[in-house]
């Protein structure tokens, strides 16, 4: 029973990343009927926010220690963080330590002017092109972004580890523990896909948008300026991908190619829960988190060795095959 | 009236002189001018070094280029000389490899086995690159030692540390200085003993390809034999960045030891994901959960952060060994670019060395007589002691090192500590060892 809790725990938890990553994509597919094979390294630079403003918060300056000796035998730099000498020690080491929730703040503003520069600067131009060339430039746009950050950062992991007091284990239930900042991701997910929809749901801005994504050209013919809200709707995704990847750091340290391992398994989930269809993302990400979480057990990959590298495709045939518009799917969208 | 005899059997005859007429100027240009294949003529010779320049290795790809690159100038006579100072065999006099100056071409393997062919391909056929040297993988490792064979040209393995790669794939015209999977197996086993007891019972996480496969096999051998028993153990794809769904199984499966059969951001993700659901502070039959990184590098120690510390697992070479050949290198490597240099750096920069140094002593360019001399060749002053390379497999035998993540890094680079040097003779197997079979050394080729 505790193992069964346990892996639908790290089912929510995966799922949260994965609903997090295919809500921006569908948002983007829907409103502008692009697909972005961008959006994971949207994802990425989320995740390189919280790094930069980690290094921001490093930011130091060196003394010479004469008592003790470098690698080389020379004597030995300290580095004291200008964080630390103008805040003090202590408050100084708790603005480092909560760099990541910090970054939030960062990130959304970066995020969106991002979003904006990449929605006017190139995936306008290719709005009326086949799904075809969009992807073809959405995926060359990726692979620069992620050599721009390969060559900034270099190509191992960088830690961005959670504020000590949300670190380490929480009791779920008696007798079986959760690492705390992974209900922090959950609970943020939670709250950013709650807050999309409301935002959607019920605000003039998002009704628009909505009455857009029903139908763009009439929603034109009544004088509204829809491209510009569907520009803005296309930062947001952007930043809905990267609060994803801002979060993200601590469960697994931020890499060049991490939007890559994200991207193909978010297309998967965005095409399982229907094209289009922003419920059906969400309902798709933790459904096939916990699938794939499952199939990892040790009785699953036991009884099917390999299963656990292949359910989430699995899973999507079989969908699609019996389902072809997805779980959610709108009659029409990709037919 | 002339008259025709076209028989089947003239016209055969006819076709096989006219055929061995043209041939006969592609005989005398390609075998006699050149007896092997990319055989210098100039007054340079061009190596191959074939890295990781993106994908997941990409950061150890980098340092090995660096080492490379200081090798090089060392043997045209640049910088402070580095190994050529400490090295047994006093042959290498700076001034290139048999009085050719040495250049390089360097290709990216992607960490994917068709791309690192088809990469050494070009550096044999379009640059003439007479050795190829790299790696950070074994899949990799084997795949290019197989085309350098069919090639003919010498293969000096990179960072590959699969038993395969001189076990069942091991080839006549390859030779591998770093350690291998068995080897991790024999030097941690004692201190896994001496440190945890012999009544445990581990799980292990494997990566899936060539070189999980062998590691975990040796690991479980070892550790068997001191009596600890294996509860489990589960492949994990090498793509995989998430590892929790495979950690929580473990705290429910009676282990108290995790082994990490990962490498590279596959061993920074899961042990991360191990210490996350507190593995570390856990206690089970009675006793503290234990984690095991059965291969670790300074750079993954990097990446993992606070998570390494206390873990232990076996490495090829560290910066801080004392030997007079560390120090040189370190101190080479470290006063050009401002760092110590990585494991994958060291056996590198050595290899090259010790290829340049058996051309040297054989007096000769032909794989044949470089494989010739590098079989069972012993030497020192390399970093790792007394080192052979042993004929029958191209296997160097030579001390190992298990280390432990420190609990009080001194620096960015003090991550590591030595816990024991595990003497060569301890970690040395014999030729026919279950582990190593299937394969056949064959016999050198020479091509061209």
């Amino acid at each position: 029973m505790d193992a069964i809790l346990l892996q639908i725990l790290n089912g929510l938890d995966k799922g949260s990343a994965y609903a997090l990553i295919a809500l921006g994509l569908t948002l983007i597919f829907g409103t502008l009927g692009v697909v972005n094979f961008a959006h994971g390294a949207l994802f990425m630079i989320g995740a390189f926010c919280a790094v930069t403003l980690q290094r921001l918060f490093g930011l130091s300056f060196e003394t010479i220690d004469e008592t003790q000796t470098d690698f080389l035998g020379n004597p030995l730099k300290v580095k004291t963080p200008y964080v630390e000498a103008w805040f003090g020690p202590d408050f100084g080491a708790t603005i480092i330590d909560w760099s990541v929730p910090l970054a939030i703040l960062f990130a959304i503003p970066v995020m969106l002017v991002i979003g904006y520069v990449m929605e006017r600067g190139l995936i306008k131009h290719f709005y009326k092109r086949p799904h075809a060339d969009q992807i073809l430039v959405t995926f060359g746009l990726a692979i620069v972004l992620q050599e721009v950050i390969k060559y900034y950062y270099g190509a191992n992991p960088i830690q961005t580890p959670a504020p000590d007091a949300l670190s380490g284990v929480m009791q779920v239930l008696p007798g079986v523990v959760y690492p705390v900042w992974r209900v922090v991701y959950f609970c943020f997910a939670v709250l950013v896909i709650g807050g999309v929809f409301a935002f959607l749901q019920f605000t003039t801005f998002g009704m628009v948008v909505r009455a857009g994504m029903a139908d763009r050209e009439t929603v034109g013919l009544l004088g509204i300026d829809i491209d510009k809200r569907f520009t803005l709707m296309f930062g947001l995704a952007a930043a809905v991908a990267g609060l994803a990847g801002v979060m993200y750091g601590p469960i697994n340290a931020p890499n060049y190619h991490m939007g890559m391992d994200f991207l193909v398994l978010s297309f998967v989930v965005v095409v399982v829960g229907g094209m289009g269809s922003l419920p059906g993302a969400v309902l798709a990400g933790f459904l096939l988190g916990i699938l794939e979480s499952f199939a990892s057990t040790t009785w699953a990959t036991t009884t099917i060795p390999g299963i656990n590298q292949i359910i989430i495709y699995l899973v999507a045939i079989i969908i699609l095959l019996t389902r072809p518009r997805g779980l959610m799917g709108r009659k029409g969208v990709m037919e | 009236m002339s008259k025709t005899n076209l028989t089947r059997r003239g016209v055969l005859k006819s076709g096989a002189v006219a055929g061995a007429g043209v041939a006969l100027p592609t005989i005398f240009t390609a075998s006699s001018a050149s007896a092997f294949t990319n055989e210098p003529t100039g007054s340079s010779v061009t190596l191959g070094f074939n890295v990781p320049q993106t994908g997941p290795y990409a950061d150890e790809g980098a340092d090995e280029l660096r080492a490379y690159e200081l090798a090089v100038e060392h043997l045209n006579g640049g910088g402070d000389g580095g190994l050529l100072n400490t090295f047994s065999s006093k042959v290498l006099d700076g001034t290139g490899i048999l009085g050719k100056k040495v250049e390089y071409v360097t290709g990216d393997t992607q960490t994917k086995s068709d791309a690192a062919r088809a990469s050494a391909q070009s550096m044999i056929q379009k640059d003439g690159a007479i050795m190829i040297t790299g790696g950070s993988s074994s899949g990799v490792a084997v795949a290019v030692q197989g085309l350098c064979q069919e090639a003919g040209v010498i293969f000096m393995a990179g960072l590959t540390h699969s038993n395969d790669t001189t076990g069942k794939d091991k080839k006549a015209n390859g030779f591998r200085h770093f350690f291998n999977g068995y080897m991790s197996g024999a030097a941690l086993a004692p201190v896994l003993e001496q440190l945890y007891g012999n009544d445990r019972k581990a799980y292990h996480l494997t990566a899936d390809y060539t070189w999980g496969w062998t590691q975990q096999e040796s690991i479980a051998a070892a550790t068997e034999a001191l009596g600890w028993e294996t509860v489990n153990n589960v492949l994990t794809p090498l793509a995989a960045t998430d590892f929790s769904s495979y950690i929580a199984p473990v705290l429910n499966s009676g282990a108290d030891v995790l082994v990490l059969n990962h490498y590279g951001g596959n061993m920074v993700n899961s042990l991360t994901n191990a210490v996350q659901f507190g593995l570390r502070e856990k206690q089970v039959n009675g006793k503290n959960f234990e984690i095991v990184v059965p291969l670790f590098s300074r750079l993954m120690a990097r990446g993992a952060g606070e998570n390494i510390k206390g873990i232990v697992g076996s490495t090829n070479w560290h910066w801080s060994l004392q030997d007079e050949g560390s120090k040189a290198f370190v101190k080479s490597f470290g006063t050009k670019y401002g760092f110590p240099p990585s494991q994958a750096a060291h056996t590198c920069y050595v290899q090259t060395l010790l290829y340049a140094d058996a051309v040297t002593r054989a007096n000769s360019f032909n794989p044949c007589d470089v494989a010739a001399a590098l079989e069972g060749f012993e030497f020192d002053g390399m970093g790792n002691g007394p080192t052979l390379y042993r004929a029958e497999d191209h296997q160097c035998f030579k001390d190992v090192l298990v280390v432990r993540g420190k609990e009080n890094p001194t620096s960015e680079f003090d991550l590591l500590e030595i816990v024991e040097v595990t003497p060569a003779a301890q970690v040395t197997y014999p030729p026919d060892h279950p582990m190593f079979a299937g394969g056949q050394l064959g016999s050198c080729n020479p091509g061209a």
